[in-house]
């Protein structure tokens, strides 16, 4: 454990409601629109956070239970990560495994509670979570097990950033598809267009938003804060990587993570404004054609293993 | 192998699954047509120093494979005005599994392949899965476009293969099978407007069907 790991870990903490912001904003201009503020997710946290929640009576404690089990487990997954480009807060050989298991366990917490209202439209939402849950998390494992390849470690911290270099130097076109391939499973996770579209509010289309509808308040508020976070760990998945080199110096280690995480988000702007969101049947597709990707990326990469 | 040639041939690979996994007639004819070019660059890029037998076959290959057939191909989608979705047999998804368990099949054959190789067992692999995906392309699709994508497919695995013995196959030999898939190609394309202008569709299980 090293300071400038949670330094690092702090800054992401706080700065990551930014980042939805800096995708609509950027989507906004893109498409000849102003759009709202970059900060408009804190305004809204602040907002939710001074109300009381409303729960329904049909509801019972796994809805209260499930904005918090999601948000603790992204905390502890953004432990694992080495966010200031080379060390964790807490790191173990397989700690990956444990990284998508609390992705999993935060999406789990989330239909768990959308069932629990009894709604149907929630219900359906988190069947459709399920689907692009069941696609990701084999196509994220999968990425996890070339890095592996790559690297040779066994822990988040020694397949990420600079343990990349010598891969990045043999094998660059496979590490591109990598890289590429979680970029898309990013847009998936984070429920963005053409996976989800987090400007609509039709409850037949949605999928990540119908699911929290009944929620409200702190809960909502809690909920709003881990999917940003989910957004922030994932892009700072892509930086690690996509980015082999780091500045020696923490500060500017530190500087280099808040501007690749600033650069993904405005990449995610401009897939949002280049495409529309995809026909429901289509996202399996998607998401296989990411794990196709994966795996070839995969059998390069254990050609020189 | 150096990175350039590497990521040519990752690319031809991924111009196979944009065929198996779109819904668009164009784009699949388009992708193949992207897939000729970089076939055409790939002697130049994959062996070192240039002979006048190469340049000429990248030449020939860009200019038949690249441009000349899938113009006509897209000339004969528009032509025949046929729908422009795919109609697999075999759904989108399923064709991506498919094809990727061809994809790990065909490296892990090509390690063990007693093939005397000028560049890298990587070119072999490429070949081997450009050749298959062609065959279910031909075989899972009902369109008679996307059957001629399959075949001109199969051709660049063919293709491919060749070019590990690039030196050793005479020149002529390669002129003529370049010379045959674009003849045949063109009396596909013609066969295709034909059925189309008769049988009002080109969907090649009706033509069972057929009887006096």
């Amino acid at each position: 454990m090293s300071p400038s790991g949670i330094v690092a870990l702090g800054a992401v903490l706080a700065l990551a409601p930014a980042l939805p912001g800096v995708a609509t904003r950027t989507r906004s201009l893109l498409t000849g629109r102003r759009g709202p503020p970059v900060l408009q997710l804190y305004f809204e946290l602040a907002k939710l956070l001074r109300k009381r929640a409303v729960v329904s009576e049909a509801t019972g404690a796994v809805f209260r239970a499930a904005p918090v089990v999601g948000l603790v487990g992204l905390v502890i997954a953004a432990g694992l990560l080495p966010l200031d480009g080379r060390t964790a807060i807490g790191g173990f050989a397989g700690d990956f495994l444990l990284f998508a298991g609390l992705l999993a366990v935060g999406r789990f917490a989330v239909m768990l509670a959308a069932f629990d209202t009894g709604s149907s439209f929630e219900g359906m939402g988190a069947s459709r979570e399920a689907m692009v849950g069941a696609f990701v998390e084999g196509a994220l494992l999968l990425v996890f097990a070339a890095l592996a390849l790559a690297t040779g470690g066994a822990s988040l911290q020694t397949m990420l950033g600079p343990p990349l270099a010598g891969a990045w130097r043999a094998q660059w076109p496979a590490l591109t598809m990598l890289g590429l391939a979680v970029f898309v499973l990013l847009l998936a996770e984070a429920a963005r267009v053409p996976v989800d579209d987090p400007a609509t509010h039709l409850e037949l289309t949605m999928i990540h938003e119908v699911t929290i509808l009944d929620h409200s308040g702190p809960d909502l508020a809690l909920l709003l804060y881990g999917a940003s976070l989910k957004f922030a760990l994932l892009a700072a998945l892509v930086a690690g990587v996509t980015v082999p080199l780091v500045p020696r110096s923490s500060a500017l280690a530190l500087l280099a993570l808040l501007g690749q995480l600033v650069l993904v988000a405005v990449a995610v702007g401009g897939v949002e404004a280049a495409m529309a969101r995809l026909r429901l049947t289509r996202i399996p597709q998607l998401l296989l054609a990411v794990t196709a990707l994966v795996t070839f990326a995969t059998i390069l990469l254990l050609r020189r293993a | 192998m150096s990175g350039l040639a590497e990521l040519l041939l990752v690319l031809v690979v991924l111009a196979n699954f944009v065929v198996l996994g779109t819904a668009r007639l164009s784009t699949c004819v388009r992708s193949v047509a992207m897939q000729g070019i970089l076939l055409g660059l790939a002697p130049v890029l994959l062996f070192p120093g240039w002979s006048a037998h190469r340049m000429v076959l990248a030449a020939g290959t860009i200019v038949i494979k690249g441009l000349i057939v899938p113009r006509f191909l897209l000339w004969a989608i528009r032509e025949a005005s046929v729908r422009r979705e795919v109609e697999p047999r075999l759904g989108y998804g399923a064709s991506l599994v498919v094809g990727t368990i061809a994809l790990a099949l065909a490296f892990a054959l090509a390690e063990r392949w007693p093939l005397p190789v000028e560049g890298g067992g990587l070119l072999v692999a490429v070949a081997v899965t450009t050749l298959v995906h062609g065959l279910f392309v031909l075989t899972a699709r009902r369109k008679a476009i996307m059957q001629v994508v399959g075949y001109i497919m199969m051709e660049n695995g063919i293709y491919l293969i060749g070019l590990t013995q690039a030196e050793r196959v005479p020149f002529l030999v390669e002129l003529g099978v370049l010379l045959d898939v674009f003849v045949g190609i063109f009396i596909m394309g013609i066969v295709v407007f034909h059925i189309n202008r008769e049988f009002d569709s080109i969907d090649a299980s009706r033509l069972t069907e057929l009887a006096e």
